[in-house]
Formats: structure tokens, C-alpha cells, sequence
């Protein structure tokens, strides 16, 4: 029951000793190099990924359209981004580093300039349904890669190097702790019930008061800023951008992660963008063999399991812990005393 | 939920319709005047005049392709009219957007039913009560008191509002595994949970069995009386038609033909020759 205070705060505070955990776990194996260098950058990349494919769910799985330029908007962050951090430095605040509040600031901006094309490019393009919005994004997207290639600030089709490698575990981390926080709150209340009945069915979400534009766009925004700051990562991560990083092969390799990993469930993205990340760097000794491999497990799960790997199915350490300690679940029920005009009413006819 | 114990008599308005004595000064629920559309050179609906009192059911009858339908979605603004006015509860409807008029007051039901079938009975209800939660995208993201608030109250609304029908039990199922009966209940639920002043159903009983319709009929009586609502319903079922409607409003190749009582309108020989053609001679 999304209503119940005692129920999320336990459950809060359950993900957030999980969380801390994981990251305090990570991190002593990174510095005792357990986790080499080279893993460790895998496992950048997954985060990196993770934030752009959770992020993509939201307007493909919980709003039920098919955007193409989720690339587009990376692009968009990742050059903002880099662009910050690359002209203007800021001093040290007592213990805190200022590279990293720049970094912080600057991943920031690039969301936000993200966001605002988001919106840009969603109000006229949300009119539109199904192949017409994919067309149209995907159009976007290529817009975005030409600009860059053609205007001087981006370096143009030379690309742009020189950006300071900041993207570590921690700030890979944070951001997806927020993505998913954000997206898992959103969804459970009654802004998340409004984007998904879009996807059920637009015309009775409208006849049931829901405002289509405004809710179209309100996913669309929060994916695109996430988009955004998931390129900035990406570009603080291999330091040097070029237009073609992001090319709408970028766009369908995150769709492909969101429907692998099931349309509207984050669990499902998660699981989807690691094993799609790690797969081909493990592949890496069978190069001839790597796309062929890829490309059939894509195959096989479409077929065998089409709806994803998840479904719509969440993964939850709450639930977990319920199911071992057979507790029941928390079912909505009226109240005990709760009396209603039944019995009156059959006395009376 | 209020129940009005004793109705008032029906009393003959100007409109052409049977109305509760208690409606007669209050204004209209609903007001239509001079209504069409035209769909390209079709015309669909042509000079459809109506008025509905607060707490009146009337029924909108027909031969298939008679406009039933059209008129609906002309009513929720679906399809923009053409020519004429729709008033409800006294304002002008021109130019607003479905959304907006489901919060001036009218919630539909569809004759295909439309319910969210991946989303729990609950959500769906707690969709039709989105309206009524008052907070914003970063009170819900923070989860701030007001979201706990609202999510509270509306849980037991929603419940209270399935007890209606006797499906609060079936709350964490999910819409699309519903039996079909139950779906067309839960569609009515989602609608009134929006707090309507006037509820339209398109269809309610189609493919339901007779005692399934009689029971849709006490169903009806009874939104009307607890919820204290304007009822406009398109029925091919002439027993629940007659049965539950105070007027009617028979409609042919999207004109009015008929507009009556129950009574007057299953002895008007314009609608018997509409519904079953003329008599060769």
C-alpha cells in the first residue's frame, strides 16, 4: 500500500543499509585492487549505462513511447558537461576538493540543458504517436550530432579532448542511486499512476482527467535531464568526445537494454545494461564470435520471453526478507469498524 | 455516502421531459443546444437540443449508426462540434480538452471497455482520483507528509468507492484478469471516482446476461440516489431502458425523433418504425 508511512520508512531505510553496503564493499575492493583498473572501468561504464538506461525506461516503459535520440540528449550533457569542466576550475572549500563540486555543478547544468531540449523537442513531437515520435527523435538526435560536428566550442568533427578523468565509483554510484530513487518515487505516486495510464490508454486517462501534454512531458523532462547526466559521466569516463560517440547507434543500444530488461521495470534495466555491458568485454578473446553471440541472446529472449527478462516485475529486497520470514504482505483492506450503507440498505427494499 | 431517502414526483418540464419535482428550479446538469457535427460532408448529428436535471437518469436510444456514440464524444469533447452549445452545470464546454471537462464534472464510461489492464483494481480507481490528491511532482519524489496524506485518504476512498459494488476484495488484482462483468463494474467505479455531476455510460450492459442487467439496473438507481448524480445512458437494452430511465431521447440517423417518457416513447410510432421499419401497404 503506497500510502503507508511505517511500511516505506522500513523499507528506506532497509535499500539504504543495502546501498551503503554495496558501495563500502566496492570501494575497500577498489583500493585493496582487488577490482583491477580495468575492471573497475567496466564497472564505470555499467553505472554510466545504467543511469542512461533507467532513465530511457521512464519514457519507454512507464510512458509507453519510442523515443530514438536518448543519445541526443547524453550528447547534449556530455558536452555541456565537459565543456565546464574544461574552461573554469573552482578552489578548494576546506576539506571538499573543488574539482569535484565542478564536477558535481557541471553534470548538473548538463542535465538541465538536457531537460530543456527535452521539453524543446517534446512539445511539438509528443503530438505525435508510436513511428512518428521515433522518426522524429530520431531525427533529433542526428541534429544534435551534426551541430556538434560543425560548431567550434565542441571542437568540431576533431573532437574534444583534454577532459579531466572524474568519473570514478562513487559519482557512477550517486547518480544511479538518484536515477533509480527518482524514477521508483515518481512512478508510486500519482504523477508515476498518470505517466503509466498514458501508456494503458490514452483516451481514458484523459476521460479520467488526466492531462496528456503535461504528463508526456514531465517523463519526458526527467529522462532526458538523467540522459543528460549519464553523458556527462560518459564523458568524463573516456575523456575525449567526438560527435560520433554519439550516434543513434548509442540511441538503439539503450532501447535494446530497456526491452531486454522489460519495459517498466528498473530492475529489469539494470540487470539488462550490466549483462550488455559485460558481455562483450568477456566476449572480447572470441572477437569473430562477439556480435553473433550478442546479437543471439537478444533472439532468444525476444522469442522466449518477450515482454523482458523482468516483465514488470521489481526486484525487492522488502519483498526478499517478507517471503523468508513468511510474513504476509500489507494488502489495502478497509478498515475493521468501517460500516457502509449495506445492511440499511436491504432493510429497506 | 448520503443516501436521499423519499424522491419527489416527476413533474412535466418544457424540455419535453418527465423531471423530479426537487430539480425543476435548479439548473441544469446538463444543457445542449442545437448540437452537430459534420464529419466532412456527413452529417453526424444535427440539431440535438437536451436538458438533464441533477438527478435524473435518462437513457439515449437508437438504431446502430444513429449517433449515440458521436454524441458522447461530443459531450466530452472527443470530437470538437461543429455547430451549437454544450453547457454543463451552467458553463460553456467550446474549446476545452477532455481533461478539463472530466473536472467540470462528467466521467464516462466506453462502450469497448478501456480500463488500464496492466495496472491493480486499486490503481486504476486511484487513477479516476488523481484530481482529488493535491500534491506536487516534488512532494511525491521527497515523499513530504502531504504525499502520505493524500495517499492515505485515497487508498480508503478508493476502497470505499469498490465496496460499491462489493469488489473491495479484488483490489491488488490486476484490471485485465477481471471477469468482463467485473471490468464494466470497475470502469463505472474509475469514473464516479473523479466526483462527477454526471456520469455517462455508454453501453453498461452489453453482453451481460438478463439477471446481470437487472442487477446493473438497481446498480444504476443506486449511483444515482447515493452519489446524488445526473445519469445519461446508451442502451440497446430496451427493459433496462424502460425500466430505469425518467426520460428518453430517441435518436435516428443522428436527429432527435423522440423525446419522452418511458412510456410515450414505447408507444410512438415514429420509434417503432425506426426500430423495425414500416409496415409494406
Amino acid at each position: 500500500m503506497s500510502g503507508n508511512r511505517r511500511a516505506y520508512f522500513k523499507r528506506t531505510l532497509l535499500n539504504t543499509c543495502l546501498c551503503l553496503a554495496f558501495f563500502v564493499t566496492v570501494n575497500y575492493m577498489i583500493g585493496a585492487r582487488i577490482l583491477n583498473r580495468y575492471y573497475t572501468n567496466i564497472l564505470n561504464l555499467v553505472l554510466i549505462y545504467v543511469v542512461a538506461a533507467v532513465s530511457l525506461n521512464l519514457t519507454c516503459g512507464y510512458l509507453g513511447q519510442l523515443p530514438l535520440g536518448h543519445a541526443g540528449f547524453m550528447s547534449l550533457g556530455g558536452y555541456t558537461a565537459a565543456i565546464i569542466t574544461t574552461r573554469f576550475s573552482i578552489p578548494d572549500i576546506g576539506p571538499i576538493p573543488g574539482q569535484a563540486v565542478l564536477f558535481f555543478l557541471a553534470t548538473v547544468a548538463g542535465g538541465i540543458v538536457a531537460m530543456i531540449a527535452g521539453v524543446l523537442i517534446g512539445l511539438p513531437a509528443l503530438r505525435l504517436k508510436g513511428d512518428y515520435l521515433a522518426i522524429i527523435t530520431l531525427a533529433f538526435g542526428e541534429i544534435i550530432r551534426v551541430l556538434v560536428q560543425n560548431i567550434k566550442i565542441t571542437g568540431g568533427a576533431m573532437g574534444m579532448g583534454g577532459i579531466g578523468k572524474y568519473t570514478n565509483f562513487s559519482w557512477g554510484f550517486f547518480w544511479t542511486v538518484m536515477v533509480v530513487a527518482f524514477t521508483f518515487l515518481l512512478v508510486n505516486s500519482r504523477h508515476g499512476r498518470a505517466i503509466k495510464s498514458v501508456r494503458e490508454d490514452e483516451i481514458a486517462a484523459e476521460s479520467v482527467g488526466i492531462n496528456l501534454t503535461y504528463y508526456k512531458i514531465v517523463a519526458f523532462a526527467g529522462a532526458a535531464f538523467f540522459a543528460g547526466v549519464s553523458g556527462s559521466l560518459f564523458a568524463h569516463h573516456i575523456c575525449y568526445l567526438e560527435p560520433g560517440n554519439f550516434g543513434y547507434n548509442m540511441s538503439i543500444e539503450m532501447l535494446v537494454m530497456v526491452v531486454l530488461g522489460g519495459l517498466g521495470s528498473i530492475s529489469g534495466s539494470i540487470i539488462a545494461a550490466t549483462v550488455l555491458t559485460i558481455v562483450p568485454e568477456v566476449l572480447q578473446t572470441f572477437a569473430t564470435w562477439k556480435m553473433i553471440i550478442y546479437s543471439l541472446l537478444l533472439v532468444v529472449v525476444m522469442i522466449f520471453k518477450p515482454s523482458g527478462l523482468m516483465g514488470d516485475f521489481e526486484l525487492s529486497a522488502a519483498r526478499l526478507i517478507r517471503k523468508i520470514f513468511r510474513r504476509k504482505e500489507d494488502v489495502p483492506q478497509l478498515p475493521e469498524n468501517y460500516t457502509e450503507g449495506e445492511e440499511t440498505d436491504e432493510q429497506e427494499t | 455516502m448520503n443516501r436521499k431517502p423519499e424522491r419527489s414526483p416527476l413533474v412535466p418540464v418544457p424540455s419535453g421531459f418527465l423531471m423530479r419535482e426537487e430539480d425543476v428550479d435548479k439548473t441544469p446538469v446538463l444543457e445542449i443546444r442545437h448540437l452537430g457535427v459534420d464529419f466532412g460532408g456527413l452529417v453526424a448529428v444535427e440539431d440535438f437540443n437536451m436538458a438533464l436535471g441533477r438527478t435524473e437518469i435518462a437513457g439515449l436510444i437508437g438504431p446502430n449508426g444513429a449517433g449515440k456514440t458521436t454524441v458522447f464524444n461530443l459531450l466530452t469533447n472527443e470530437i470538437e462540434p461543429t455547430r451549437g452549445i454544450i453547457m454543463i452545470d451552467g458553463y460553456d464546454t467550446r474549446g476545452k480538452k477532455p481533461y478539463e471537462i472530466c473536472r467540470m464534472g462528467v466521467a464516462r464510461t466506453f462502450q469497448n471497455i478501456r480500463l488500464f489492464k496492466n495496472m491493480t483494481v486499486l490503481e486504476n480507481v486511484k487513477i479516476g482520483l488523481h484530481n482529488e490528491m493535491k500534491y506536487s511532482i516534488g512532494e511525491a519524489v521527497f515523499r513530504l507528509p502531504r504525499y502520505f496524506d493524500n495517499e492515505e485518504v485515497s487508498d480508503l476512498r478508493a476502497l470505499e468507492l469498490l465496496s460499491f459494488f462489493n469488489m473491495q476484495d479484488m483490489a491488488e488484482w490486476k484490471a485485465g484478469s477481471l471477469p468482463y462483468g467485473a471490468q464494466r463494474r470497475l470502469e463505472i467505479v474509475r469514473a464516479l471516482a473523479t466526483n462527477p455531476s454526471l456520469l455517462l455510460l455508454d453501453e453498461p450492459a452489453a453482453g451481460m446476461n438478463p439477471s446481470e442487467t437487472l442487477e446493473l439496473m438497481k446498480n444504476i438507481r443506486r449511483i444515482r440516489d447515493e452519489f446524488s448524480i445526473a445519469v445519461l445512458l446508451i442502451e440497446h437494452d430496451m427493459n433496462l431502458v424502460m425500466g430505469v430511465c425518467d426520460g428518453i431521447v430517441v435518436l435516428n440517423y443522428g436527429k432527435i425523433i423522440a423525446k419522452g417518457s418511458p412510456e410515450d416513447i414505447m408507444s410512438d410510432p415514429v420509434v417503432i418504425e425506426a426500430y423495425l421499419g414500416k409496415a409494406d401497404q
